[in-house]
């Protein structure tokens, strides 16, 4: 069961690859895709890795991406 | 708006030009200061320092005159009144702030009590060869505001104008006194708080979220807001747009500069302050302003001795310069006579705006002492021959 | 079925959105400390609206420009002093001066060092990237020796700034240094100084990919940032003479000084006290400017 996930704001991105190198779990990649400046967005490879931590928000210089936690609900 | 009356000393006092100044400060409501020791004006911030515990305010003495002059534009934006105090050198040194006031409309005070220079020059003796650098002494193209007192009293009373015309047009307004107005002892009477009319901080009505700080109102001066209101507002000294923000353009640079420019030229004629005798019969006219007006009068009066026909004219406001009186001058007189603590600075204003209808005689003088009465009256004569 | 807890990126509320994308680099830090700092902003709980912040000239300096808080953009070298004038006029404003290492250490060093002396109630945060990078990689006070700047062409000889031996000696009471691969401690550290009364320095040091790293062989962003990783030591508590910085050595992190000193109001106050008694007026308990009249009072 997926923990968290992140949101890409891709036209934001610069391709720095902070948010890739740096996350604990692994999640992401750089896209092989360009924004409309030519910059690589990164993707979640394994999105079931993901806990939600942040810490991809807390590195990325250009408030790009960020991660938020996932629960069951509706009890 | 009327006086805070714990800032007015009402009475009758035998003080100088300098503790004067300050006393003018105070009763405009000034409640914060920053200042660097230099002379001969320092002694507007030491009344200052020991004025203001008990009225409530703060003086700080800062590590330079870039500080000084940067502290005072952010305690404006904090919501005080605020002034600053220097001579020749610290006011060299304060000339990317008074750019910066201008540009960020920040409505302050600069005192300069004016000393022979350049460089260290003449530190305890009198010039005024600043008036050019107080027009046009920051880089850039920018309107400026400046009052020049020739007495004691009115240190005291042209102070309160100064920061009235700051608030109205938030702008920096120069207050270009000289070392012998500020060491001159006389009496000055300060009036009742009741009595001295303050221009009130033009502090915005709009909530926020619904400010665009910079948004002109009719007389293309915006009003403001002070950090911690909850406005969030953004301050830059980049050309900006209405909302603040930084809009590095030819387009932007046109209109704010033009605005900056404008707000003041189209209010010329209320901001000049003037004194005027016996122009309109007048063969020569002696224009003249600060400490050497003192100086012209006993010339003028000498002349008038021996037969000529002398008009009088003192700037109180000398920027922005005051060209529609003098053409009027140029128009009845046959010249005008200018004589300066500096080798010429006015006089080029002069003959520029009597644009060749009388001709133009200065009186130069390199400071360090005031003119010769007899220096004047000679250049009266040879006017009027 | 799931719901989102964290439905908005949380430095989203603090930024000018429609100021976006800011000018920073490709793999510059100073975006990234933005993200530990509005992090600090929300777990302080600091009154939003009674935070200002002040930067000088520079890439750093443009901070103040996409924050949604009251924030001056000022002159080259002088958030300090602004930033003091600020803070005395109104005591109640959190002041953050917030710019970069030549702006505060070069043209601006005089006046960093007398405000740590005053201990004024400033929070300095200082990014420093060891070059000037707005105007084209020069020489900084910070640049370590042998890199290769603009002006040093040949490699830089003169010896750099230890910015927190400088703070401490100059009397800040908190000091501290990260990285930006830093990011939570350097966002504990900017929480904390919320909460310090005087004079606080942090000093954060950040890639600068384009105009410090490229023209020294040392890679991008990323690589500064594996640097950063690899090659920081965190001693908190440590002696500041003894975090020097090298162009390729250890870098000495943590926080170094927490120090109380009495602030520059209180020994205002204290001082006019005891000189003044009950004639003493002071202005951080008046109404807010009554003086100076407010839109009615024309």
């Amino acid at each position: 069961m997926q923990r968290g996930s992140v949101s890409i704001l891709v036209e934001r991105c610069k391709g720095c690859g902070f948010c890739v190198e740096f996350c604990p779990t692994k999640v992401l990649a750089l896209s092989s895709a360009f924004n409309s400046k030519g910059y690589h967005p990164p993707h979640m490879v394994k999105p079931e890795k993901c806990s939600g931590c942040d810490l991809c928000g807390m590195y990325c210089p250009d408030f790009a991406i960020y991660g938020w936690k996932v629960t069951a609900s509706g009890s | 708006m009327e006086a805070d009356p714990r800032g007015v000393l009402t009475g009758v006092h035998f003080i100088d030009g300098d503790h004067a100044c300050c006393e003018g400060a105070l009763a405009a409501g000034a409640r914060f200061a920053a200042g660097y020791p230099i002379t001969p004006s320092t002694e507007v911030v030491e009344r200052f320092a020991s004025r203001i515990p008990t009225i409530g305010g703060t003086f700080i003495q800062m590590e330079d005159e870039l500080a000084s002059s940067i502290a005072i534009l952010g305690a404006v934006w904090g919501g005080a009144k605020a002034f600053t105090v220097t001579s020749g050198p610290g006011f060299s040194l304060m000339m990317e702030h008074i750019g910066y006031a201008a540009m960020t409309e920040t409505p302050c005070v600069f005192v300069n009590v004016q000393r022979g220079g350049p460089s260290t020059g003449l530190p305890t003796l009198p010039a005024q060869a600043d008036m050019m650098q107080a027009r046009w002494g920051s880089h850039g193209d920018y309107e400026i505001i400046a009052l020049c007192p020739n007495s004691p009293q009115e240190c005291f009373d042209l102070m309160i104008e100064a920061f009235n015309f700051s608030e109205q047009y938030r702008t920096p307004v120069m207050f270009m006194m000289d070392e012998v107005v500020g060491h001159m002892t006389e009496k000055v009477v300060i009036p009742a708080p009741d009595r001295i009319r303050l221009y009130p901080r033009r502090h915005t009505r709009k909530a926020p979220g619904e400010l665009n700080l910079y948004e002109p109102e009719e007389d293309l001066v915006p009003a403001m807001a002070h950090a911690g209101e909850g406005y969030r507002f953004h301050v830059t000294g980049l050309t900006h747009d209405e909302r603040g923000y930084p809009a590095m353009n030819a387009r932007a640079q046109d209109r704010l500069i033009g605005r900056l420019q404008e707000k003041i030229r189209r209010a010329a004629e209320s901001l000049a302050l003037f004194e005027e005798e016996a122009v309109e019969e007048a063969d020569v006219v002696v224009i003249s302003y600060g400490i050497t007006s003192r100086v012209a009068q006993r010339a003028i009066d000498m002349a008038r001795e021996s037969g000529l026909r002398v008009g009088k004219f003192r700037l109180k406001t000398v920027w922005p310069f005051p060209d529609a009186h003098i053409r009027r001058l140029a128009a009845g007189a046959r010249a005008l006579v200018v004589p300066e603590l500096n080798r010429g600075q006015i006089v080029r204003e002069v003959e520029r705006a009597a644009a060749g209808a009388a001709r133009v005689v200065g009186v130069p003088h390199a400071g360090g002492s005031v003119h010769r009465p007899e220096r004047i009256l000679e250049a009266i004569r040879e006017a009027a021959a | 079925m799931s719901e989102v807890l964290t439905p908005v990126n949380p430095v989203e509320p603090f930024l000018r959105a429609e100021r976006m994308p800011h000018i920073w680099c490709p793999g510059c830090g100073i975006g990234t400390t933005v993200n530990s700092f509005a992090r600090a902003l929300i777990e302080s709980k600091v009154d939003l609206d009674r935070v200002a912040i002040v930067s000088g000239i520079g890439c750093t300096g443009r901070v103040a420009g996409y924050l949604k808080l009251d924030s001056f953009h000022t002159t080259h070298g002088r958030a300090i002093p602004f930033a003091t004038g600020l803070k005395l006029a109104n005591p109640a404003l959190q002041v953050v001066v917030y710019s970069g290492d030549g702006d505060l250490f070069a043209i601006g060093g005089n006046h960093l060092i007398h405000a740590a002396r005053r201990n004024i109630d400033l929070k300095v945060i200082c990014v420093n990237n060891l070059i000037y990078a707005m105007t084209g990689g020069q020489t900084a006070p910070t640049t370590p020796g042998a890199a290769i700047t603009t002006t040093a062409p040949y490699g830089v000889y003169e010896p750099a700034f230890n910015l927190p031996a400088l703070a401490e000696a100059a009397g800040a009471s908190y000091v501290a240094r990260w990285t930006t691969f830093h990011v939570r401690q350097m966002a504990r550290s900017m929480q904390e100084v919320f909460a310090k009364k005087g004079f606080c320095f942090i000093e954060v040091l950040s890639p600068c990919p384009t105009l410090y790293q490229r023209r020294n062989k040392m890679g991008d962003g990323l690589d500064a940032m594996k640097f950063y990783k690899e090659h920081s030591r965190t001693r908190n508590g440590a002696p500041t003479g003894e975090v020097g910085l090298t162009r390729d050595g250890e870098i000495v992190v943590g926080k170094f000084v927490d120090r109380d000193r009495p602030e520059f109001r209180d020994l205002m106050r204290d001082r006019f006290t005891h000189q003044l008694g009950d004639r003493y007026v002071d202005d951080a308990e008046m109404a807010e400017h009554p003086h100076c009249g407010g839109e009615d009072g024309a």
